[in-house]
């Protein structure tokens, strides 16, 4: 694809990136630091193709080892951010309950 | 499904991925955020699967067997306390997963100059951001002294590392191929470079460097999706890359230091703070619960040491005790309060306390004057007063949380040692600061007890 073009892209989305986040309060930065994690993961789309195309034996490998560490990053990051974000709760439905 | 069509599915997943990141910028809303970001993933997963380049699933079905496994089950077991090291290895899978992606591009065909400059970017990216985060994570875990290591020749030893990368790089985009000596020898270099920027970070500084870490795995998906000329990631890891750099800044304004300050110099180069002296004032127990069940305005300090004694719960307890006698009881919480950004919001939102009781930094201070007691619980450099008052002091100029204002302080500290910076509160010294010493577990669960009897 044209090169020019992705940069286009990226050059949008990172605008759009600063946009969305600094508008994040301060209370919910860790959930939001291991959800960004999760979202990381999506190198996992590249590395399924690397790992199920017609490549040579050592590419198919190292696509097996990326999707293996990007899962990680995947479930990983979004259980995890599930976790602390249900633990976070308004006065009225809080305390002991 | 050709590409094309993949492609418009890639739209939607970015839509969604947006739309989570959107509603993840508020408490009542981020949970429903998080699952839409987790949706979008899985459409971006399932639509590349059905993609016709792929020709067996063996190698994916395992590796996502394998790293799901491995995932969920430190999702489900790791301790709240455990967050920021946990982050810190998930930023490092990250990286590495693009290393690989990077390298994995090399043996697919029509290699120019172009695609291998971006290769060579997400595997440099990504070996750095490995080893970087699990040096991040040997710190934080404490597998590793926390301490900055650093030694003379430092600078000359990482600038030779850079200069080495990039002469690789050079040589190795002219001519690209598979099996390149240089391109080894480059993610060596990476690794290395990695661990190098890494050692000379000390504890306090985490926050920065975890944020850091984080916004370069997005980067690194960014230059893999370049690699591969893959939109989806290059959107996801620039949203990911500027929300790491969003953290980033955040944490070093908190500091009041540059991003380069903290990289490149560790603690205590800088210097000599005016030598406090004076008489500490302790209290015990009896005498603190006295004083609290009068306070008709309390506000909690948590720092880092209140993550160390596993002390959320009881100062929860004692907060809501303080509730019942009527008193009106907040949280103060300092951006670089603990070793990740909102480290003590996570942990306090564990012990059940509600997240609008927890007040940032700018909007406790103005109240400050008006508060009977300020609680501080394993906080020490967030509320040094030698921060706006000694100029001689390392972290002067750093913001920090007005507790001497308030008309009694308790300090809650295991000895009289200094902060993990290693710079001298005059704040222990202050005619209003009681000091209770011991545990701070064991200190507020007495607290509790008396107020139980």
């Amino acid at each position: 694809m044209d090169a020019v073009f992705l940069a286009f892209i990226l050059m949008l989305s990172i605008f759009l990136g600063f946009e969305l986040i600094s508008k994040v309060p301060a209370t919910l930065h860790t959930p939001l630091m291991s959800g960004a994690n999760a979202i990381s993961g999506i190198t996992i789309v590249g590395a399924l193709t690397s790992a199920g195309a017609d490549l040579p034996g050592l590419a198919n490998f190292l696509g097996f080892l990326a999707v293996a560490m990007a899962t990680i990053n995947v479930i990983g990051g979004y259980m995890v951010t599930d976790r602390m974000l249900s633990m976070f709760k308004k006065k009225d439905t809080g305390g002991q309950s | 499904m050709s590409w094309e069509w993949i492609n418009v599915w890639y739209i939607a997943s970015a839509a969604l991925f947006i739309f989570g990141l959107k509603q993840l910028g508020s408490p009542a809303t981020a949970v429903r955020g998080n699952q839409l970001s987790a949706v979008a993933m899985l459409l971006a997963i399932v639509v590349t699967l059905f993609a016709k380049d792929i020709v067996s699933y063996e190698w994916i079905i395992l590796g996502m067997v394998v790293g799901g496994g491995i995932g969920a089950y430190f999702a489900r077991t790791i301790a709240m306390t455990e967050m920021p090291e946990m982050v810190a290895l998930f930023n490092g899978t990250g990286g590495i997963a693009s290393l690989f992606v990077g390298w994995a591009a090399l043996y697919g065909t029509g290699i120019g100059a172009f695609e291998g400059f971006t290769i060579f970017l997400s595997v440099l990216i990504g070996g750095v951001t490995f080893t970087g985060s699990i040096i991040a994570y040997a710190k934080l875990s404490e597998r590793m002294d926390g301490a900055p290591i650093v030694f003379g020749a430092q600078r000359i030893v990482n600038a030779a590392l850079l200069g080495l990368i990039i002469l690789c790089g050079v040589v190795f985009c002219l001519d690209p191929v598979p099996g390149s000596f240089l391109f080894y020898l480059a993610i060596v270099l990476a690794l290395i470079l990695g661990v190098m920027v890494v050692i000379p970070i000390g504890g306090a500084d985490m926050p920065v460097v975890i944020s850091l870490l984080n916004s370069y795995s997005g980067l690194a998906a960014c230059a893999a999706g370049f690699a591969i000329g893959n939109n989806i990631l290059i959107v996801a890891g620039a949203l990911v890359g500027a929300a790491g750099i969003i953290l980033t800044n955040i944490m070093c304004r908190a500091m009041n230091r540059s991003l380069s300050n903290v990289l490149f110099s560790g603690f205590g180069a800088v210097k000599e703070a005016t030598k406090v002296e004076g008489e500490v004032s302790p209290i015990n127990t009896e005498d603190a619960f006295l004083i609290l069940e009068a306070a008709s305005n309390v506000t909690f300090v948590p720092g880092y040491g209140m993550a160390v004694a596993q002390a959320q719960h009881v100062v929860r307890e004692l907060g809501e005790l303080l509730e019942e006698n009527g008193c009106e009881v907040t949280y103060a919480i300092h951006p670089v309060a603990g070793r990740m950004p909102g480290h003590m919001n996570v942990l306090l939102a564990e012990a059940n306390v509600p997240y609008d009781q927890l007040i940032e930094m700018d909007d406790i201070n103005p109240r400050m004057d008006n508060m009977d007691v300020a609680v501080v619980i394993g906080a020490n450099d967030v509320v040094n007063p030698a921060a706006r008052n000694d100029e001689n002091s390392p972290i002067y100029g750093m913001p920090i949380i007005n507790v001497d204002h308030a008309r009694t302080v308790f300090v809650l500290k295991r000895s009289m040692a200094s902060g993990f910076s290693g710079v001298d509160n005059p704040l222990f010294f202050g005619d209003n600061t009681r000091m209770l010493f011991g545990d701070a577990k064991a200190s507020l669960s007495a607290v509790v007890a008396e107020f139980k009897t």
